[in-house]
């Protein structure tokens, strides 16, 4: 295959997969989007594989590789449950971020990479690898601290270094000072040390970065996570002068920046701020403004029979998930519930808010799973004016994202994010295992409002007594 | 020790209500009282002195017994001259008393030093008050038993029926003032399969008219009609003009008409004329349930049924008690809420707590000191709710092309010469290879950034991870690492050993990736179902 060949293939891999992408727009549509992905790497790969700049002999490495890769990949994506996706999304970022650093190591100890080239191009190229290696570093640190959170293996609350901003400051200056350093090397051997040191301090800066980002803000991390990867692969693509790698890279990323906005945008924040942390723990002086503007009422609990009773006796049910209900596993008897409302004619819905859960989409995935159908899954913006003309808001696992705190209380933390407006429900049940605040930290007035019932307990537990209620 | 709560036997002409039923005895007697009640006091509304002292009330033979022994007296209505006799000094009396129009009862009452809660002056607007809004209960109670009445009193089915026997259409009922009485009737009516109709004065009732299956009639006239405190104030002489129009066109349609319209401490408005009457097919039946404060129809009598032009013309003054066992379930109901808020230590010692908006607006007389009117309650809620109508417009819009509004000209101004230095930069000192890729790599973020917009939000997980899974592209850098053409002319050892054992490690993460992303996309893409 020549070289010609070998850009026209690429030329179709990269319309194939913004054909990919653009699927997505519609569920009906996605199914063959995703096929156009698989299509575009398959031509990419053989592309390459047969083009000229892989000879004979790498061939049985390249099979080795990929059966042993490809064989992990398609067993972690058989087994993995719904419930771990934000888990085994946070994972695979890590690997793109550690392929990006290995592949910019490899390019720069190569030195066919720099032949035939002049001074500025060398230094640009430099410049590239050392670029490529610090995003993917940064990636690969970031991703694994992201999965550990997610995972619970580390806790979500954000660690707060002292003076953190200065220290990601210090950082950069000590970065860009090696990165002098790299570009003055003379020798291959000259050049590592910069290299390495800058490595281990992307490494840390990854770390230190989503350490200090808490719990709720795990969507943002994530899809920023997502964009981050994408640039790590358009770094490597100047590094290679590789165009399809700079297309899919500049795609990806700019999806994930896309992602990341979404979210900011559907939590009030700025994203600068959640990138900087400290939200998540409650700072001292926002845990005060909270006492001041405590909420007045009383907490009216309500049993599951009472709460069947209800769902039984209504028209028009809305139910808002939240993460409570992907911890509990509790959506195949959501499922259950919402099927047999329904048969009886019940108008049942649902309720999403763009970050309920700790991914993006989140929600509307474990509902699939559960064998939800997607026309009664309604976005925030579909669904809020419809509450007022709703029996029943049920609210499983959810709190900030249902806190009216954030339209009445200018002092709150979450003033003005948008909220699922489930007050204005006839009646509201709110299931939670306890009074505990959400991750933002913040009371919820709605437990105490008039309209509202507490409904205590494991979400699964709770609505599987609900359920053999309704049957009865 | 505990304080005893007396309920009387009403003794009002034709008042069949209790105000404390056995249920709420028990409740009482958890909250630490002490519960007597005079015999017979239960029996028009179904109650037998048994099941009150199987409650664990003490039967009390006579009423100047009861009124000595009480601490604390529940009532229905308001006390007659001898009661007030009766009422200890100093002792609490809970009923409904309407201040405003029973002046020289207030002073009896000041008189014997008593405090007095007034349940009709309950402050309708705070929220938290509703569990023990007795005006609300009595007024629902009354309205599900005028459509009773009026169904009795016609002579036909409510509800369309098409029968072996021929075609039955459904009867036209018209309810003027959609207050909770009204709306009540509304709820009932339709409920029976009528063809409801349904107007007020105040136009935001019009959609709770809606939610119950009534349809609301407009007064072709612009006037607001919301007097505050949710009862209607008098209009103009245009909007009655207007409003008398609409009810004499609806008095020649329909069947049934139910009136419940009252402003407060005014004789009810007259809106049903003689000649409107007249103008009613025979057979046709009209419920005047403010017949009490005068009628809204010129021909009730009130406390009687007449038939007039042929219209039955139902005046009763006692629809409550007519649904005695029902209403006076909610009202002791209503009773017991206020004594919950009255006693929160639970101790049967109730505490007047003047601090509290919504005692100190039920508290007509503390301690024979006239304490009526309250103060206007200072409601934080309103300026608050303003507010987010105006937060959440702007911030709405959380999905679409970037955000709602465009963004403003300097802000824009700034952002383009930014973007055009960083350009002039790059280009007066990139080499031209460099700038081939950087024109790929710009154009192909603006795709990435049109393409993404239009990703719905379900499928914001699905794309994460094909976006993933087409970013171990990556894969590429390290297959043209692995065994590249040998350049023998070029004299440079290559470390190929170190080189193809990264590039492996970096095939087979990616691989991981590669195989893993698409395959988990496609599986949750199979769950998204219709």
């Amino acid at each position: 295959m020549s070289a010609s060949l070998v850009t026209v293939a690429y030329i179709g891999a990269t319309i194939l997969f913004i054909l990919s992408l653009g699927g997505l727009s519609n569920p009906e549509t996605s199914r063959r989007g995703n096929l156009y992905g698989m299509i575009g790497m398959t031509i990419a790969v053989l592309a390459t594989v047969l083009g000229p700049r892989v000879t004979a002999a790498g061939i049985p490495w390249i099979i080795g590789a990929m059966v042993a890769g490809g064989g992990i990949g398609l067993y972690l994506a058989r087994t993995v449950q719904m419930t771990q996706m934000p888990e085994l999304v946070a994972f695979m970022h890590s690997l793109v971020g550690l392929a990006a650093v290995v592949v910019g190591y490899a390019s720069y100890v190569d030195p066919t990479s720099t032949l035939n080239i002049t001074s500025a191009e060398k230094a640009i190229h430099e410049m590239e690898v050392y670029i490529g290696v610090l995003i993917g570093a940064v990636t690969l640190s970031g991703s694994v601290i992201a999965f550990g959170k997610l995972s619970g293996k580390i806790g979500g609350k954000p660690l707060l270094l002292p003076a953190r901003h200065w220290l990601n400051l210090l950082g950069l200056l000590v970065v860009i000072w090696f990165g002098r350093e790299f570009l003055h090397a003379e020798t291959v051997a000259q050049g590592m040390t910069p290299l390495i040191v800058m490595t281990v301090i992307a490494l840390l800066f990854g770390i230190h970065m989503v350490m200090a980002i808490g719990g709720a803000d795990m969507p943002v991390v994530v899809s920023m996570l997502n964009s981050y990867s994408g640039w790590a692969a358009a770094a490597t693509g100047f590094m290679l002068s590789n165009d399809l790698l700079i297309v899919i890279g500049a795609l990806v990323g700019s999806s994930g920046a896309i992602l990341s906005y979404i979210m900011c945008q559907a939590m009030n924040r700025n994203f600068i701020s959640v990138i900087a942390g400290g939200f998540g723990g409650g700072a001292p002086a926002k845990a005060a403004s909270g006492d001041a503007a405590a909420p007045v009422g009383e907490v009216v609990p309500i049993s599951a029979s009472e709460t069947a009773e209800l769902l039984r006796d209504a028209k028009s049910v809305v139910i808002v998930p939240g993460y409570g209900m992907a911890v509990a596993q509790a959506q195949h008897t959501v499922n259950e519930i919402t099927k047999f409302l329904r048969d009886k004619g019940v108008n049942v819905r649902f309720g999403i808010h763009p970050v309920a859960g700790r991914m993006p989409g989140h929600m509307n995935v474990l509902l699939a799973e559960a064998k939800v159908p997607y026309d009664i899954v309604m976005e925030m913006d579909e669904i809020n004016d419809d509450f007022p003309a709703t029996d029943v808001a049920m609210v499983i696992g959810a709190n900030d994202i249902v806190n009216p705190a954030a339209q009445e209380d200018p002092s709150s933390p979450i003033a003005g994010m948008p909220v699922l407006e489930v007050w204005k429900a006839k009646t509201s049940i709110v299931m939670k295992r306890s009074m505990a605040s959400g991750y933002a930290g913040v009371d919820n007035p709605l437990f105490y409002k008039e309209n509202n019932r507490m409904l205590f307990g494991d979400a699964k537990k709770m609505l599987d007594e609900v359920l053999v209620a309704l049957k009865t | 020790m505990p304080q005893v709560i007396g309920v009387p036997k009403e003794n009002a002409t034709g008042e069949k209500r209790v105000a404390t039923v056995p249920e709420v005895v028990e409740k009482l007697i958890k909250l630490g009282f002490k519960v007597a009640v005079q015999s017979g006091a239960g029996d028009a509304a179904n109650f037998s002195d048994d099941v009150y002292r199987a409650a664990g009330a003490e039967i009390v033979a006579d009423a100047a017994a009861l009124w000595a022994n009480s601490d604390i007296v529940f009532k229905v209505r308001g006390p007659s001259t001898e009661e007030v006799g009766l009422l200890r000094n100093g002792g609490t009396l809970i009923s409904f008393i309407w201040p405003a129009q029973n002046p020289e009862l207030m002073q009896q009452l000041a008189a014997r030093k008593a405090t007095v809660l007034a349940i009709d002056a309950l402050p309708r607007v705070l929220s938290r008050a509703q569990k023990m809004d007795a005006l609300t209960s009595q007024a629902g109670v009354a309205g599900y038993r005028a459509v009773i009445e009026a169904a009795n009193a016609f002579g036909r089915f409510f509800n369309g029926q098409i029968t072996a026997a021929g075609k039955v259409p459904p009867a036209k009922v018209f309810i003027a003032g959609a207050g909770v009485a009204g709306l009540a009737a509304i709820g009932t009516a339709a409920g029976l399969g009528a063809i409801v109709r349904a107007n007020d004065t105040r136009a935001e009732v019009a959609d709770q008219v809606a939610s119950l299956g009534g349809e609301f009639v407009k007064v072709d006239y612009e006037e607001e009609g919301s007097g505050g405190g949710g009862y209607a104030k008098v209009m103009s002489e245009g909007f009655q003009h207007a409003q008398r129009e609409m009810y004499a066109k609806q008095a020649r349609e329909v069947d049934i008409i139910i009136t419940t319209a009252l402003i407060p401490g005014k004789p009810a408005p007259k809106l049903i004329t003689a000649e409107m009457v007249k103008s009613m097919k025979p057979g046709s039946v009209i419920v005047d349930m403010a017949a009490e404060q005068g009628g809204n129809c010129e021909l009730t009598e009130p406390g009687q049924a007449v038939v007039k032009h042929g219209v039955t013309i139902i005046g009763y003054t006692d629809l409550v008690s007519r649904l005695a066992k029902q209403s006076s379930t909610l009202y002791s109901t209503n009773l017991f809420r206020l004594a919950e808020e009255l006693c929160k230590s639970k101790d049967g010692i109730i505490n007047v707590n003047m601090e509290d908006d919504a005692i100190r607006g039920l508290t007509v007389i503390k301690d024979g000191a006239v304490t009526w009117p309250a103060p206007p309650i200072k409601l934080a809620v309103p300026p608050a709710a303003a507010k987010s109508v105006v937060a959440v417009p702007a911030a709405k819009k959380g999905h679409g092309h970037g955000g709602g509004a465009p963004m403003a000209g300097g802000k824009l101004a700034i952002m383009f010469a930014v973007a055009a230095v960083m350009f002039w930069f790059i280009g007066a000192n990139a080499p031209g290879a460099f700038l081939g890729h950087f024109t790929v790599f710009v154009l192909a973020c603006f795709v990435g950034y049109m393409v993404v917009w239009n990703v719905t939000p379900a499928l914001h997980t699905p794309l994460m991870s094909v976006t993933n899974a087409i970013s171990s592209i990556i894969v590429i850098g390290a297959l043209v690492q692995i065994a590249p053409p040998l350049l023998t002319d070029s004299g440079l050892s290559r470390p190929d050993e170190m080189i193809r054992w990264l590039a492996v490690a970096g095939i087979a993460l990616t691989a991981i990736n590669m195989f893993g992303g698409f395959a988990v996309t496609q599986r949750m893409l199979a769950m998204f179902r219709k």
